[in-house]
């Protein structure tokens, strides 16, 4: 059936209305109340590239360009990379249990974040330690794990799946270690980087993280015929014309950049990656031609919805978002599941 | 078409198959018979470039498989493997229309010649009357129809099957098989299916390749390669080979087991010691 029919693309169009509904209310929300419409009436002053003017106070400039405009912006690039990447990886590895952080990186990064804020290393990159540690030790793992999975040319997804559990495991402990040594304050950072959150994200962090995640996210939506074509199985890929382990390759980069750009910015979002592809699933169906864009949007509208309310709901404190998206997140799939009468098969 | 040059392969330590020599030609419609665990899954594997041989060649429309892309080769060769897993959510079309990919470099649409090549795979295998359903709601025989049709698609000159039959009902594979020699004789197609079933095997098939032990132990017509003593050596069993009229074809009656160390010779008195005209 055509993937994009009209009532899928409605479904399409429907939630990036609502994106960009969601975001105007994130800005809405914080101690400092603002209007949608001035909102609405800055952004539209930044876009027309100073043809527009419009009268706001300078607070409100400040409070909406500088301090939560950048949050979203990552938020929803964050929300979209791991939503698309899981939909890829359930796919590639035909495994409903499949997601982002299923090879190990999750771990890999929270081994090199915990290095950094336990045993200061990194300190040549100043306030980057963390990120850029973490995300050098998340693409370290990937390679590990592939390395280890690699034998004759050839790298079977159940081995690579095995082996990305297997060096998980190993890093946790790793992490679990360091907690234990961990002074009180830096306990508490890592802690808190290990449940995600999106405190402090400035515009150099949105100029770092755009590029890769949009560039990953177009390798996949391109590749959204293979992916497919993957879910019947390798040998049956290879049968009509794919060329097996090199699109394995490049999906693995495309997700393992995705990734290592997010988690490295914004900690590990659990659930977002595992759970998204399935309502998306749901909405519209297995086709990744119409199955990854719907996911990608749904995971940006989750993502700024939960860090609106991890921002807000204990003011002046901050929840890592990591919670909300597990406690909100977890009983909204449950609903799903049980309100569908007829599961077919396991997704 | 599809010729094979001295075959080995293995699995890890094990030899599985050794120097296999085998010539489909152009309008053929050849079957694999064999024993279980004689290495017929695997040749089948070693002739679609899935699986490397460890020494030998494989020449598809005379070229090298080996120097071949997936995509080369997809667009002369398709497969329907033994056993296919169909995931979820796909329907009998989506599931036929990812054999155009070799065809097509259209990511996202589909053309007017793949629509074409889809519809005329669809209502040859039967397949057309469900083709909006979900293929996991599907029986197993249909479910091996909508396989068939996604080869199809493919527009091959080649189909390789590998035992399109198994655990499908008598209509049912009496049907696919129909099929498949339909085919054949009209398309200029030419197929090669691993099968079990010998007296269907005798019947459809222009060829047979009896498989044992590695090597082939006879190839040819169904009279040349299903007598009583290949079947008594490959799978150890004494049986009649009669003719029958109503199929048109040989059909094998196997009686008994042979014991390990007992050949055809020693059974005097048992069957299957001649080949009877049955008229």
């Amino acid at each position: 059936m055509n993937p994009f029919a009209a009532n899928k693309l409605s479904v399409l169009l429907i939630l990036s209305i609502s994106l960009v509904i969601a975001a105007i209310f994130s800005v809405m929300t914080g101690p400092v109340f603002i209007h949608p419409l001035t909102i609405i009436r800055l952004w539209l002053e930044k876009i027309s590239f100073g043809m527009l003017h419009f009268d706001i106070q300078e607070m409100h400039r400040v409070i909406i360009m500088n301090i939560r405009t950048p949050r979203i912006v990552v938020a929803i690039l964050v929300g979209m990379g791991l939503s698309a990447s899981g939909a890829a990886m359930q796919g590639l590895f035909r495994n409903p249990m499949a997601e982002p952080y299923v090879l190990g990186m999750s771990s890999g990064a929270a081994a090199g974040a915990s290095v950094a804020i336990v045993l200061g290393i990194g300190g040549i990159f100043g306030v980057y330690a963390v990120p850029v540690l973490a995300f050098i030790t998340a693409i370290a793992t990937i390679f590990v794990v592939y390395s280890i999975a690699h034998t004759e040319g050839k790298v079977p997804t159940e081995t690579l799946l095995l082996s990305g559990i297997a060096v998980g495991f190993f890093l946790q402990a790793a992490v679990s270690f360091l907690k234990l040594i961990a002074p009180m304050d830096a306990l508490r950072d890592v802690v808190f980087w290990l449940m995600g959150s999106f405190a402090g994200v400035t515009w150099d962090d949105a100029v770092i993280v755009v590029i890769p995640i949009l560039a990953g996210l177009l390798t996949l939506f391109l590749l959204a015929r293979e992916l497919n074509a993957f879910q019947f199985g390798e040998e049956t890929a290879m049968h009509i014309g794919i060329e097996v382990e090199l699109m394995k390759r490049i999906l693995l980069t495309a997700t393992a950049l995705i990734t290592a750009i997010s988690v490295s910015t914004a900690g590990i979002i659990g659930f977002t990656g595992l759970v998204v592809p399935h309502v998306a699933r749901m909405l519209v169906g297995a086709d990744q031609r119409i199955q990854l864009p719907v996911a990608a949007i749904c995971g940006g509208i989750f993502l700024v919805l939960a860090d609106t309310l991890a921002r807000s709901i204990a003011q002046p404190a901050e929840i890592p978002i990591g919670i909300i998206t597990a406690v909100v997140g977890a009983p909204y799939f449950v609903y799903l599941l049980r309100r569908r009468k007829h599961a077919i098969g396991w997704w | 078409m599809l010729r094979a040059n001295n075959i080995r392969a293995s699995y890890r330590e094990t030899v599985i198959l050794d120097n296999i020599n085998l010539d489909v030609h152009l309008g053929e419609f050849a079957g694999i018979i064999g024993p279980n665990g004689t290495g017929k899954t695997t040749l089948l594997k070693v002739l679609s470039g899935v699986k490397k041989p460890l020494s030998g060649t494989v020449y598809l429309d005379n070229r090298d498989i080996k120097t071949m892309s997936r995509h080369e080769i997809a667009r002369i060769m398709a497969v329907v493997p033994q056993s296919s897993f169909v995931p979820p959510l796909f329907t009998v079309e989506d599931v036929v229309s990812i054999g155009r990919y070799a065809h097509t470099k259209k990511r996202f649409t589909t053309t007017v010649s793949d629509q074409e090549a889809i519809n005329k795979a669809l209502v040859l295998t039967d397949t057309n009357r469900f083709r909006h359903r979900y293929v996991s709601e599907l029986s197993g025989g249909e479910r091996q129809e909508v396989l068939i049709a996604r080869a199809l698609a493919q527009q091959p000159k080649l189909l390789l099957l590998d035992e399109p039959i198994a655990n499908l009902d008598i209509k049912h594979q009496l049907k696919i098989l129909e099929l498949i020699r339909k085919l054949v004789d009209s398309q200029a197609l030419t197929a090669l299916m691993v099968i079990h079933d010998l007296n269907l095997a005798a019947r459809f098939c222009s060829k047979l390749i009896l498989l044992h032990n590695g090597v082939v132990h006879a190839a040819g017509k169904a009279d040349e390669v299903l007598t009583i003593d290949n079947l008594a050596e490959a799978y150890g069993v004494a049986a009649f080979v009669d003719y029958n009229a109503h199929a048109d074809s040989l059909q094998v009656t196997a009686v008994e087991c042979l014991s390990q160390n007992q050949t055809i010779g020693d059974q005097k008195n048992g069957p299957g010691l001649s080949m009877e005209e049955n008229s």
